[in-house]
């Protein structure tokens, strides 16, 4: 497996993580309640943040892994890389433009502000995880 | 469903007959040996540079490497 893709399910497997944990954790604090009760800023915060650490410790650990097991193309990344990653930010931008176009609704019906950060929130959270998906794909199945 | 590309290239044979590995050729050309695979099988359309490195690497013209059929 190519560098720049052990990079990519790293960001794929964290995302679903992240996201799972997320909403456990949101509707744990809620308790049966209104969720828009829920002081989500620290938890989303933490959320954010844990991933990103997340995503760096894994692919640093499958890369350590790979390398100590002699495979090659440790840290290297070509053309096709770049061709890929390029392809899948186009997949993440449909996703982004989407939920920002959800958050301007939310917005101009006056909706509660844990639903406007949510919305574009997970409107990120599943971008790039879309994005991950394609980019997968393209590994897997060939880009031409 | 990718599309697949037209373009055909007979570079493993013309590799092997040169006696080189992926890895090999890879390195001589600057990309991963997966990205060399990817290519052998028909999976990623190199760029023009990229074909010509290839054409380069195994002396030979870039017609006797990639294919594009007439019609």
């Amino acid at each position: 497996m190519a560098y720049e893709e052990r990079n990519v399910w790293s960001s794929l497997i964290v995302s679903v993580i992240t996201m799972v944990v997320y909403v456990v954790l949101v509707l744990q604090q809620a308790g049966g309640g209104p969720l828009t009760s829920v002081d989500w800023v620290p938890l989303m915060l933490w959320t954010i943040g844990g991933g990103i650490v997340g995503v760096i410790v894994l692919s640093i650990l499958w890369g350590i892994i790979t390398g100590a097991t002699g495979q090659d193309g440790v840290g290297t990344s070509d053309i096709r890389d770049r061709d890929i990653s390029r392809m899948g930010s186009r997949v993440e931008q449909a996703f982004i433009t989407i939920a920002g176009l959800g958050v301007i609704v939310l917005c101009a019906v006056n909706a509660h502000v844990f639903w406007i950060a949510n919305t574009m929130f997970f409107g990120f959270a599943i971008a790039a995880f879309v994005g991950c998906i394609a980019r997968v794909i393209a590994y897997r199945r060939g880009l031409v | 469903m990718v599309k697949p590309t037209l373009v055909t290239n007979v570079i493993r044979e013309h590799r092997e007959a040169a006696g080189l590995t992926q890895a090999e050729l890879a390195r001589q050309i600057g990309v991963t040996r997966q990205t060399l695979i990817a290519i052998e099988q028909g999976k990623y359309s190199p760029t023009l540079e990229l074909a010509f490195q290839i054409a380069r690497a195994l002396s030979l013209p870039l017609d006797d490497i990639f294919q594009y059929p007439e019609n």
